[in-house]
Formats: C-alpha cells, structure tokens, sequence
C-alpha cells in the first residue's frame, strides 16, 4: 500500500504539487535578484547572466530540473483540477464561494494558465533565441550581450503592458499557493501566522519587482 | 394478577453479579460463528452492545433509521458520566454510587441491578479511555471530574458539554471496527416495524428500509432492542424528532410487558418554549447547576417590570431575588436532583414568578460564578488587586472553557448573551425512566428477546440522577449483555440457521404491510403532526410535572379521542416504496397513541408520589417536608409491568415486589 | 416575515431533479430554519402536495443528521451552527432563499435535500478506530496520564458530527477535513498512536476510492464547519500520511 500510496494519494499528489511549487518559489527569488541586478548596473548584470548562461551546473543540470518542475507543476495541477470538477458533477445552483474562501483560493486554475501563457511569451523572448545563440548556430560568446538583449525587450508598451499583468496574476496565484503549500506539507503550527505574512509579503513583493524591472527598463532604455 | 421473578442471583449484593457471571453458560467460540444477533438502535447501548457482541464472535446484524449509527440521540448528551473511581478521594465507592442512584429513584429500581451498574461504571471509564475517549483532564494529564445534581461526591467525568457525543463516537468507533471486519451487518437508514416470534421465542424483525421503502425480513437467535426512551409522547421534549417507541411498544404488543410507563424525567434546565411553531425543546446541561443560580424574582412588581422591559434582571439587587432551591434546600441548594428542581421551578412559575412573556421560565445566573472563579483565577496569576472588568474577564474565560459550546448554543437559539445576562430556563421532558420489563439478564418476557438503555425500565427507578443514562447505557451494552445473553443462546446452538421463509415471518410482514397501506390509503385530511400536537399537549397538561386523578381519567379519554380520529383523518402522502417521512412519522405516532393511554393509566394507578411522578393527591402535608412529594411504600414498592391485551387502557397488571436489603427505605430529603 | 423558498426537488437518486419556488409568509424570526421547513411541509400536506424531504434528528446541531445548502453556504449564513440551529432572524422579510442539498460525487442524492453519506462511514470503517476489545479489563484510565493540551486538542478535533458540511463548501468536494479530524484525534492520544501509520494510510485510501476530490487548501471547510474544525488538523494528516509512507514496513 505504501508504495503505490505515495504515487497516487490525493495527498501525495498534494505534496509532489507543493514540492514542485517550493522549487518554483526559490527559482523566482534567484531569478528576480539576478534581474535586479540590472536596475544598478548593467556590467554586473552581463557578468551574472554570463555565468548563469555558461554555467555548466546551472545549464544542465538545474535547467533540466527547472523544465521538469514547471512541466510537473502546470501537468499535477491539470491532472488534480481535472480529477476536483469531477467530485462535483453536479453544480450548485447557488454558489457563494466567497463567503468562505479567497478568490486567489479558488481560481488557480485561471492564475496558473495566465501565467503558463507567460512563460510561453517569456520562452519565445528569451530562452529559444538564447538556445538557438548558444547551441544551434554556435555564435561566438559575448560576455556583454545580455543587458541590451534585455533592454531591447521592454521597448514594446504592449509586451511590458503583458508582463505587467501576468506578473499581477503570479502575485494572486502566490497568495494563496505559498502558504498552499507549507499546508500541504504539513507545516501548520505556531509559527504558520508569520508565515503567513512572510507569504504575503513574498507573494505581493517579488512580482511587483519583476513590474517594476520591467518598467525601469522601458523608460530608461537606450 | 401474577408475581414477576426477576431471577435475582442467591448471595450477598456484592458478590451477586460475579457468581452470576461464573456461573452462567457460556457459548464456545465456534458456536457463536453460529449464531446471529439482531441489535436495533445504535445508541449507547445499542452500539456498545453490536460492538461488544461482534468481537465475542456473534454474527450482529444492527439496524438504525438514522443515515449512520454515529447519530443515534444518546450523541446529544451533554454533561457526563458518573463512575465510582474515587480519583478526587471524596470518599466516593461503588457502594456509594449505589445508595445514590437507588435514593435518587426514590427507592423504585431493582437493588441488584443497580449494584452492577455502580459495579462496572469503573471499568466503563478505563474502557473508553483506551478507546481514544478524549475526556477532560487537569494540568497533571490526569482525569477531571465535575460533580451532578443528588449526590455530594465529584463522580462525573466530562469532555466539555458533549460527554455522549464523545462516548457514542467510542461505541461507534467499536462498531466500526467490527463492521470493517465483517462481524457486523450494518443496517443503516431501516427501522424495525414488527417483531417476529417462532414457538413463543424471538426469532427476527420486519423492517422497513427507510430509502426504497421496501419490507424486508431479518432471522435472529436473538432480538435486543435498545431503541430508546419514549419522551416524543409529549411531541415537545429534549429527544430527537425521530426518537420514537416504535421498538419497543412491538414488542410489548408481541408479548414483552411494558414497566413503569409513568416515569418520566422532567429536566430542569432547558431552554423555554416560544411558539406554537416550536419542534423540539433544547436542554441545558445540568452541569451548569454546578456554577448557576437559580432564582426568579422575590417581589410580583419586579416580575411584571422584567417582563414589560422596564427592568433588566440584573438590575434586581441581592434582595430582590428569590434563590428558592437554596431557600428551600440548604443541603443541596442547586443541586437537587432533577425532579425536586423541576417541581420547584414548577411551583414558582405556577405562583406566577415566571419571567418570560409566557410566565414558564426561570433564570439561572452565572454572575456570581464568573465573580469567583475571577477572582481565582487572579490569584493563580499573580494579579493582585485586580479591577473588576479584569475579574470579569478571567471569569468568563474560565467560565467559556467549562460551558463554552453551551453558552453558544443558548445564544445562537435564544439570541441573548449568557455570560451578560442570566439564562432563563423551564423544565422539560428529557428521559423516560419506564421502559420494557426485563429480568436480571436484561431479556424481557419473551424468551430471546432483551431490552437495553433507556428502553428497558430497570435502573433508575421512579428518577434518574444526572450523568447515570450513559452509564447506564454503556454497562448494559458493554458488560452486562454480552454475558447474559450467552445464557440463552448457549441453548441455541444448534438450532441452526434460521429461515425467514416460515408462515410466522410471512404474517409478520403482512400484517406491517397492510398497517402501512392504510396509512397511505386512509386520505385524511390532517398532518401526523397535528395529531402529534394534540397528544403532545394532552399529556403535557394532564400527564407532566403534577398528575391527578381527575385529569388523568380525562387524559385517558381524550387520548382514545385522538386516537380515534387519527385513524379516521390522518393524510399520509406519498408511497410507501419510497422515502416518506410523514409515513415513518405515522407509523411512530400510532404507537404514540397507545403508549400515551398506557402511560396514563399507570400514572392513575400509582396513587403515591415518587421521584419524577408527581401525584397531587399524595403531598406532605406538614413537618418540615411539607409540599414535597409523599411516597407510599406499603402499597407501591413495586414495578409495575403491563400486559398488553389488545387495548391499552385494558393492559393487565404484573407486579415485581421491590425489596431492600441492603440500603434502609426513607424519605428522600434534599434539605 | 415573507419569505420565497427556492428549493431542490428530486423524486430519487436517478430523476435529474431541479428547482421548485415556494412563497411562504408567517415566518418568525424566532423559528429555527428546520421549522420553517415543517411549517412550509404542514402547507403543502394540507394542499396535498408531497412535502420536502429533508435529513434532520437532534435539532440541537450534535447529530450532524439536517444537511442543506442555503443560499450557496452549508448550514446558511450563521457560523459555528448546524442548519437546525440557524434561525430565521438572520434573514430579513422578501427575501429569496436557494435551498440545495449537499452536492458532491460521494454524496449522491437519495430525494429532494436528503444524500446519502454513507461514504463517511466507510472511510471510518477503514481505520476510525482503536483496536481494543470492550472487556473492560484494559488497564486504569488514569495509568497514563495526557498532557491537557493534548487532551483538549484531541478533543477538539473528535467535536467533528459528520455532517458533511466540509465537502459540502469544498470547491473540490473533498473530505479532508473530515478525515483528517479522526486521524488527528488519534494521533494526539497515546492510545492511538499504535496504529497511527495503518490508521492514516488505510483512512486515506478510502476516501480517495469514494470520490472525493483533492484538497486545494481554500479553507472553506473550516469556515462552515459547524463545529470549528481547524485546518490544522489537515496539515496534521498530511504529515502523518507522509511519515506512514515514508516508514511503514
């Protein structure tokens, strides 16, 4: 029972989704300092992402790992939506869901595709002509590049006005998937107050960094 | 009229019920694979007896109406359960637990039976410890006690205000496991419509599956019927809207004599009335009589200010009140027993002190509670010379950590707040002490068939004592039963099993069938309910706290009236292959009828006043005792068992002498 | 107070079912919600009509019996109560009240607002239990003692009835809350703690087999539960789960 008790649980489900999602949150953290770091100065910036790009560690084994959790995550959340809408086949009615719970609570689902959209656009932008830079036409290395590339990006009002709006959904999915998380790994006890703030204040902060990297670029850029 | 042996073992009290286990027959393990055992009602003693019986080895079938055995009605039990520990060395004993139990039925329960119950209470408690009972305990991870109304030791073990949910989960929790393993056949949503009799012993039930509507037939070696009280008779009580005396009164018309029907508890603490729409009264744990005042106000004025609004209750000073139960009963004050503090209330209400819009309600006041414990409180922390909001504040904490979920059920009926203002309370009926006659076995006077809880009559005589039903119930199911039973089946193994293919159970289901028909077929023009109502204030008015022979010979009267009229107009809608309440409602409410004119003719019988019967004729007329009730030993130390015979205001006498050995006969004084 | 009733009808487990509108008047305030159902009822057995069948026993919010979906929330507006404890006055003269029974795939409709739970039953028959025979020669209860904060944690989880209230406003119609209330319950007591590993998994497995779908973590739950379950009991579940799985032989 064990076994096959910790692959298809609802709970092991539950936990592998919240596992997947820790992994997310500290990818998140890692990614917005880097991109901070382009608010100060940009050689420190190309310096950074120089490494982060060449990296053999970072390209292959962490990158694989970073694929494979976003995959796991957006496919585990499909998988258990699925699998929810299915516990109810017949609706109410009436429904006043929120008299008893946050709309962050019972929209992930929606907050989740807008952000899976993002990571498209964010792929198409970044990491495909990167991959392509780097192991498909075997340009040389520009140890510099990487701070125009980003700044060439925030020119378009439309793209920024995107990013802004998916990052606005990343804070709403964060609200509730934070502390989501720690309660399905079973941390609720006397600390779990201040990590709710700690969640809040994560999940309203780091996105609002990402916007306003992305705004300081389309105002500043060159 | 015959004498009734209630098989008594031989010995001295305390050994009684050791030799008796010793000595009966005992079913070998292989047999008892054997051998099937119906157990109707999932109650305390239902379950704990289905419970008890699978893991001997008995294969149970168990049957309830509710949607699960989890909510059977012993669930609503609020205040605790008492057990002869001794863990607070007030010098309490089993011998002890015994004296008050027998004093506070006012000397109408069965000596030796009473004596096992306070026997293995003990071991009840130490069972549903290792059961995973979650009761209080102190800061020493130790058990805590409270003590109840009657008795002056702490006996009471408690979890909060919910001691029978916590216990019946316990028993469900038992089932459950023998159900996970097969041992018992869970019946859920059926409810048992006839009892079924092969060559004069029981043999199986008919019942009704409360879903599709369907009769089915269920074979037993033997039937236990552990369904209950009958407190609906008065359609406004404490009991469960489903609670009902259907079980029972089958059995009793299959040959099972019916004890003591006039017993009735009248709660003193229950929430009051307040329309006519009203379905059900909530009660009040006697547990808040530990730290509650009762009082009402001492002057008429003060009374008629309260209830136009010109004046608050706690405006009244000190003076202005009447504590008439500490008045009256220094010794006790509070905590008399249920039936003293019912009349009492009664009386003051009758003389027109009632504080509520309908002059039928009491207040009981925690104020001087939250004072003191406050003040306590303070001084375990360290606080001196706190303010008195601080001393408010503590002492409703404390307060809310005893009776907290009580406080909030008070609150969210009545929408007043009780830690500010005093609880206005009235007495209603809560439990019925009469019951099914069984001996010393538990089995009734049909060979196989047994009666436990609140359905059977045996141990709480004319009155039973706060905290004792659960008790009561759980012995029966968990330690008594389990034994006596394999007295009789040890004759039964190999009998076989039993075919529900035979002419008796065919009849049986006829007979349910067309009973049910008739319902459906009558086309009234009236509700069950409104006959339910009109029992119900028939028996309220003439057959409640105070009883006479006037209004009881009228009671009688008017009860075979509505009986009458029920048959002729009642309108059940609906089918009967399906799920139809008004007809499960119907069928219950027929029995009502019966059993109401029974109960009456009891209560006209019984001309002396004992415990919860209140016969007006019989009063103390002067002394120090003058007011209280007035019993007759010479004439009613006496259960009285009743024949059916085919109309209940013609139900034949039995009379089971009651004798003491072992504690002195006397008045029952609270002063 | 004049009320207008919207309230699911259906014959039977297999009828589709749907809404039926009901005006009502001479409501007091003071009625409690379940008697305002038996005065519409009276009405419609005096028109000959077929009253609305609903769950209901206790009346006083311990059975865990009365199970209805009241204007989108289990048990109505009120918290901390059960459906026969919410009173009228917290509805307010004219208005429309939506009256559903508790939907979930575990908790199919047997008529009108009355569902079958039994679900609930079978997840308990799988490990809601002590193993203990009712001999009642186990050993004194007070031999060990339990620390107060155990106790009363406990017992605040064991306060569950079982009503259902938990699936009923989950949005995922999942009985965690309800499961994880006996598991916790156990878990806390030294009694329990035996078969804690079995209890949990074989608990789980069971609800999962019912249909019940997965928990999300909105809390809903605890905010109807009628009895203040806490969430804390989830998480409590969730690491015994994962303990049990992780080191059971």
């Amino acid at each position: 029972m064990s076994k096959s008790g910790i692959l298809k649980s609802s709970i092991a489900r539950k936990v592998a989704m919240a596992l997947s999602a820790f992994f997310l949150m500290i990818f998140l953290l890692q990614h917005f300092a880097i991109n901070s770091i382009s608010l100060f100065s940009a050689s420190a910036f190309n310096e950074v992402s120089h490494f982060m790009g060449t990296n053999f560690f970072i390209q292959f084994i962490m990158q694989p790992i970073l694929i494979f959790a976003v995959v796991f995550h957006f496919i585990m959340g499909f998988i258990l939506e699925a699998r929810n809408m299915k516990a109810r086949s017949v609706k109410y009615v009436k429904n006043n869901g929120n008299a008893n719970s946050t709309w962050m609570s019972r929209n992930m689902l929606y907050s989740g595709l807008v952000i899976l959209a993002f990571l498209g656009l964010h792929f198409y932008d970044f990491w495909i002509p990167e991959i392509m830079h780097k192991y498909v036409h075997v340009l040389p290395e520009d140890p510099t590049r990487y701070f125009g590339e980003l700044q060439h990006k925030f020119v378009d009002p439309v793209r920024v006005g995107l990013y802004c709006v998916s990052f606005v959904l990343l804070a709403l999915h964060l609200l509730h998937g934070f502390n989501s998380a720690f309660q399905s790994v079973g941390a609720n006890n006397k600390y779990t107050r201040g990590l709710k703030k700690f969640g809040t204040a994560y999940a309203i902060l780091i996105p609002l960094g990402f916007i306003v990297i992305a705004i300081f670029h389309h105002l500043n850029h060159c | 009229m015959a004498t009734l042996d209630a098989k008594i073992p031989a010995g001295p009290i305390k050994d009684k019920w050791t030799n008796h286990k010793n000595k009966i027959n005992v079913v070998n393990p292989a047999n008892k694979r054997l051998i099937d055992v119906i157990v109707v009602g999932t109650g305390l003693a239902g379950g704990s007896a289905a419970a008890s019986l699978a893991e001997m080895g008995y294969n149970v079938k168990a049957f309830c109406f509710q949607d699960s055995p989890r909510r059977a009605h012993s669930i609503a039990a609020q205040g605790g359960i008492n057990a002869a520990k001794n863990y607070q060395n007030d010098g309490d004993s089993v011998y002890r637990l015994f004296y008050d139990t027998v004093k506070g039925g006012d000397y109408r329960a069965r000596e030796a039976n009473v004596y096992r119950l306070a026997e293995v209470s003990a071991n009840i408690i130490d069972q549903c410890v290792a059961q995973g009972v979650p009761f209080a305990r102190d800061y020493g991870g130790l058990l805590d006690n409270r003590s109840f109304g009657g008795v002056l030791v702490s006996r009471t073990f408690y979890a909060k205000g919910q001691t029978g949910q916590q216990l019946l989960l316990g028993a469900y929790s038992a089932m459950n496991r023998q159900i996970g393993k097969g041992k018992i056949k869970m019946y859920n949503r059926h409810e048992m419509l006839e009892l079924v009799k092969v060559e004069g012993k029981a043999r199986g039930i008919i019942a009704r599956n409360l879903v599709t509507g369907e009769i089915e037939r269920h074979s037993a070696h033997a039937v236990v019927i552990a369904s209950g009280g009958y407190g609906n008779v008065f359609f406004l009580s404490t009991n469960a809207m489903g609670s009902n005396v259907t079980a029972a009164w089958r059995i009793h018309k299959k040959g099972a004599y019916f004890a003591n029907p006039c017993y009735t508890q009248i709660h003193p603490t229950c929430i009051p009335r307040s329309g006519d729409y009203q379905s059900k009264l909530t009660l009040m744990s006697e547990s808040l009589r530990n730290d509650g005042r009762i009082w009402v106000p001492k002057h008429m004025k003060d009374v008629e200010a309260i209830r136009n609004g010109s004046r608050k209750p706690t405006d009244l000073t000190e003076d202005e009140r009447d504590y008439y139960l500490e008045r009256r009963y220094p010794a006790f004050g509070n905590l008399v027993p249920r039936d003293v503090a019912s009349r009492a209330a009664k009386e003051r209400c009758d003389a027109g002190f009632g504080v509520n819009e309908t002059g039928e309600a009491v207040y009981l006041d925690f104020a001087s509670a939250i004072q003191r414990y406050g003040k306590e409180k303070a001084t375990v922390l360290g606080e001196q010379n706190p303010s008195a909001q601080r001393v408010l504040e503590l002492g409703e904490k404390v307060v809310e950590d005893k009776y907290g979920n009580l406080f909030q059920m008070y609150e969210k009926i009545t929408d007043d707040n009780p830690y500010k203002t005093p609880m206005k309370i009235y007495p209603a009926v809560h439990y019925t002490m009469g019951g099914i006659w069984v001996d010393y076995n538990l089995m009734t006077t049909i060979p196989g068939c047994y009666a436990a809880g609140e359905a059977n009559f045996s141990d709480h005589g004319a009155n039973r004592l706060g905290a004792s039903a659960l008790m009561q119930g759980l012995a029966d199911g968990y330690f008594v039963l389990p034994y006596t039973i394999g007295d009789y089946l040890a004759d039964d193994i190999r009998t076989g099993e039993i075919s529900t293919d035979t002419p008796e159970f065919e009849e049986a289901e006829k007979e349910v069938i067309s009973r049910l028909e008739a319902f459906i077929n009558n086309k009234g023009s009236k509700s069950v309910d409104h006959f339910h109502k009109r029992l119900g204030k028939v028996m309220w008015d003439k057959v409640g706290m105070a009883r006479n022979e006037q209004g009881l010979k009228e009671a009688i009267e008017e009860i075979r009236q509505i009986r009458e009229e029920f048959h002729k107009d009642v309108f059940v809608p609906g089918s009967m292959y399906e799920l139809n309440p008004e007809l499960e409602k119907a069928a219950r409410v027929e029995d009502f009828l019966e059993l109401g004119e029974l109960f009456a003719y009891d209560a006209l019988m019984r001309t002396e006043s004992c415990g919860g019967h209140f016969r007006e004729e019989s009063a103390e007329t002067d002394g120090p005792q003058k007011g209280e009730a007035k019993r007759d030993d010479e004439n009613f130390a006496y259960v009285a068992a009743w024949e059916w015979t085919g109309d209940p205001g013609k139900a034949t006498l039995h009379k089971e002498e009651l004798t003491f050995n072992d504690i002195e006969l006397k008045q029952r004084s609270y002063k | 107070m004049k009320l207008t009733l919207k309230i699911w009808r259906q014959k039977d487990r297999n009828d589709k079912g749907g809404i039926e509108t009901y005006p009502i008047d001479n409501v007091s305030e003071h009625m409690s919600f379940l008697e305002m159902m038996d005065v519409l009822n009276e009405q419609l057995v005096s028109e000959g009509k077929e009253p609305v069948a609903f769950d209901h026993d206790c009346r006083e919010g311990i059975c865990g019996m009365c199970s209805m979906q009241i204007n989108g929330e289990a048990h109505g507006p009120d918290r901390g109560v059960t459906t026969c404890q919410l009173h009228m006055r917290k509805f307010k003269d004219g208005d429309t009240i939506y009256i559903e029974p508790f939907r979930a795939k575990g908790f199919p409709i047997i008529k009108d607002l009355v569902v079958d739970r039994s679900a609930f039953d079978r997840i308990q028959h799988a490990g809601g239990f002590v193993s203990v025979n009712t001999s009642g020669n186990t050993q004194d209860a007070n031999a060990i003692p339990i620390p107060k904060t155990d106790a009363d944690n406990a017992f605040d989880a064991a306060t569950c009835i079982g009503c259902g209230a938990c699936v009923a406003s989950c949005k995922n119609a999942s009985a965690m809350l309800f499961v994880s209330a006996k598991v916790s319950q156990f878990a806390l007591l030294p009694q329990g703690k035996v078969e804690a590993k079995r209890r949990v998994l074989n608990m789980v497995e069971q609800m999962d087999k019912e249909g019940f779908g997965n928990c999300t973590n909105t809390g809903a739950c605890e905010v109807e539960c009628p009895k203040g379950i806490s969430l804390e009991n989830i998480a409590r579940m969730n690491r015994e789960y994962l303990k049990a799985s992780i080191f059971s032989e």
